[in-house]
């Protein structure tokens, strides 16, 4: 809680509708945010029982500098992952740290499995456990706007909530929050689903004074000027992350057709630029952010003969093009809004759809699978198949529809076709085939994110890298962001808080902290964060990349199993140092 | 003739709340957005629009003549300024806004009027709010 010792954590059982409210002194100097759920986790996840087990939390954690500096957005999630079976962590903005301040709360830990459907409302006087068999079935569009019509609330509100996909246990099911951010890739969604929970409305409309406010005003303003009149983060304002589409392209990093090539050839159509010039409509903010990144597009449909047309606001960023553009060889910009559309309203996460989408369409060339059985006809290009295809796997109509749902590594482990599922660790692969580095930091990151350590960063370096310094660079940008995402910083903002911006803010609200504190605190979250995966099950040893990631060329050229699994080795016996006793990295 | 803040460019509106915290900042030494004599707000959820509920600076205002303490007064060029001393806490202004924009501090008791002081159009990023003089 602002200017006080503790986090104050609320829990909350499904299962017997009960509440309970704790003031953790122990948490505080985890700062909040990925620190504190971590924790967290650690002491709420059963290692012994499944992914479902409705014993099973799902933690949710703001950071004591939230929505009070600028960019400063994001509330964390942590769980059992229903994806990878380990560690689950997403990050989302829009409302939710505004909403969770002002009701009060540093941390959400929700376990336990509703008899009926139930939607939760929280705010500062109240949680209540509300009926939601109506909403069952609904889609994450609709289901958002009845909430919004049934409870009107009296603060600043967030509105988190399922699709079908998550009632139906797809295991990379999103939720979705405020229509166009999501808690994203690894399955909160399912999560959600298996507690029969259909949605979270959270109103903040409680208050706190400032406490000094000559430092604090200094310091908000400094940064709000690095924010605003810098050029740090002008370029998610400008064209947004879809900006990296023709770079990448350029790179030859830009995954396309199933990994089988590195460049699209539609990828001037698909580009940022193209979407900005042709489709954006609007851009927005996440509450306390003056950047603006996300940009919204106008899908406008011809549904009929004689000028009929119906519209939609559709959210488009680089990833979403990434998988669902080049990598379904979809070069029409309508058609990948058409599928973001989609699939957002039946609450799966993009990267992973597509990616399971482009195995499920090669396989079928291959004949592992059939159009019959699947329920749509897949074949690169042809957008059709892919909605339908959406929404056979969101309800799980077919047996192979329930294979797909588990992600294209599962799907290939059962019908093969291994070394083309574009899976690293458990995890969908995101949109950057830029060398070891990306491999490695996908494989090895704690969530499996292109975020979790940002190898494609280190490959984009100038000059060969060595082993070591891949590595290195891998373990110790990690614990940085360890650091970064327990204050739930953007990450978008990195290199607007520096350490002397971050030890400055949290100065001024009466924490003070040195940076060998803020190194200790981003090891000691990287070393738990590798335990709980390991007592899940994850085996950081034998990891292996798929054979098409290897063998298409990526921007630093082939790429050899044989360095890979040097790199593998390398990277263990680090972690070993690290995890010795009193072992720092 | 002292300016009064407009809001004629919502249409710009990302959602930052920029404008909100500068006033709850400054005005009220607050953190939070809610403590704001401005509200942004949407319309129809996030897919809707921005609007903004503002102080219309009326010349004759309802909120000062519904004071029975006077600790609203006219401000020149449209508007109430509070005096904090005389406030009695009665909450009479609140309901008399006929846009309903006098918010209620109920820690302070005291009600939460726009002073038009122009801290919010300085802390717009897109050109939303501005100051001007009306006739």
């Amino acid at each position: 809680m602002l200017h006080e010792n503790y986090l104050k954590v609320l829990y909350i059982d499904l299962s017997a509708q009960k509440v309970r409210v704790a003031r953790r002194e122990d948490l505080y100097p985890y700062l909040g945010g990925a620190g504190a759920a971590t924790v967290l986790l650690s002491e709420t996840i059963d290692y012994s029982k499944g992914v479902f087990d409705p014993g099973q939390p799902i933690v949710f954690a703001i950071g004591p500098l939230s929505t009070i500096f600028p960019a400063v957005t994001k509330a964390v999630a942590m769980f059992r992952s229903p994806l990878t079976g380990n560690l689950g962590e997403s990050h989302a903005g829009g409302r939710i740290a505004l909403a969770m301040r002002y009701a009060g709360y540093d941390a959400l830990v929700i376990t336990g499995r509703a008899a009926q459907p139930v939607y939760l409302y929280i705010d500062s006087n109240e949680v209540r456990f509300k009926p939601a068999q109506t909403l069952w079935g609904l889609g994450a569009e609709e289901t958002g706007r009845l909430l919004r019509d049934i409870e009107p609330g009296r603060g600043h509100r967030s509105i988190m909530r399922i699709g079908p996909a998550g009632e139906n246990l797809v295991r990379y099911a999103n939720v979705n929050i405020e229509t166009y951010r999501h808690f994203g890739r690894l399955g909160l969604g399912a999560a959600f689903g298996a507690k029969m929970l259909k949605g979270i409305y959270i109103s903040g409309d409680a208050d706190v004074a400032i406490r000094n406010f000559p430092e604090y005003n200094r310091v908000y303003v400094q940064v709000y000027k690095r924010v605003t009149e810098t050029s740090l983060m002008e370029k998610y304002h400008d064209l947004g992350t879809p900006e990296n589409v023709l770079p990448l392209n350029a790179l030859g990093a830009l995954p396309t057709r199933n990994f089988q090539e590195g460049q699209f050839e539609a990828a001037e159509a698909i580009s940022g630029e193209a979407f900005a010039q042709n489709d954006l409509m609007r851009k927005l903010s996440c509450s306390g952010c003056p950047i603006g990144c996300i940009h919204i597009a106008l899908l406008r449909h011809q549904f009929g003969k004689g000028y009929e047309f119906e519209s939609s606001f559709v959210g488009y960023d680089y990833e979403l093009i990434y998988a669902l553009g080049a990598f379904l060889s979809i070069g029409g910009r309508a058609e990948i809004l058409h599928l973001i559309h989609r699939l957002d309203d039946q609450g799966l996460d993009a990267i992973a759809t597509g990616v399971t989408l482009g195995w499920a369409t090669e396989a079928m060339q291959k004949g592992l699978i059939s159009s019959k059985e699947l329920g749509a006809k897949l074949a690169f290009g042809e957008v059709e198949g892919y909605l339908r295809a959406i929404d056979v796997i969101a309800t799980g109509r077919s047996e192979l529809a329930r294979a797909l749902a588990e992600g294209a590594q599962a799907a290939a482990g059962r019908y093969g076709g291994r070394e083309f599922a574009a899976f690293l660790g458990g995890n969908a692969a995101a949109g950057y085939h830029t060398g070891y580095a990306n491999l490695l930091g996908q494989m090895i990151g704690a969530r499996h994110s292109h975020l979790d350590n940002a190898g494609y960063a280190i490959d984009q370096k100038a000059g060969e890298l060595s082993d070591e310094e891949i590595v290195q660079g891998l373990i110790r940008e990690e614990e940085e962001r360890c650091v970064l995402t327990s204050l739930c910083i953007c990450l978008f903002a990195r290199k607007v808080y520096d350490r002397p911006t971050i030890r400055t803010a949290l100065k001024s609200i009466g924490i003070a902290v040195t940076d060998g504190d803020l190194d200790r605190l981003g090891q000691d979250i990287y070393r738990l964060k590798v335990r709980i995966k390991k007592r899940c099950g994850f085996d950081y040893s034998s990891l292996r990349a798929p054979g098409r990631l290897l063998e298409t060329p990526s921007m630093r050229g082939a790429l050899t199993a044989e360095r890979l699994d040097g790199l593998v080795r390398l990277f263990n016996r680090e972690l070993e140092k690290i995890e010795a006793p009193g072992g720092a990295a | 003739m002292p300016k009064i803040l407009q809001a004629l460019g919502m249409a710009k509106c990302i959602g930052c709340y920029s404008c909100m915290l500068a006033c709850a900042r400054y005005n009220y030494r607050s953190y939070s957005p809610k403590h704001s004599a401005m509200q942004v707000k949407t319309q129809g959820g996030i897919q809707g629009r921005f609007v903004a509920d503002i102080c219309r600076a009326c010349v004759d205002a309802p909120c000062v003549r519904a004071c029975p303490a006077d600790a609203l007064v006219q401000r020149r060029g449209g508007g109430a300024l509070l005096v904090k001393e005389k406030c009695i806490g009665c909450e009479q202004c609140v309901p008399a806004c006929p846009v309903q924009v006098v918010y209620w501090d109920g820690i302070q008791r005291t009600p939460i009027v726009c002073r038009h002081c122009g801290l919010c159009v300085v802390y717009c990023p897109h050109g939303c709010l501005e100051m001007a003089v009306t006739s």
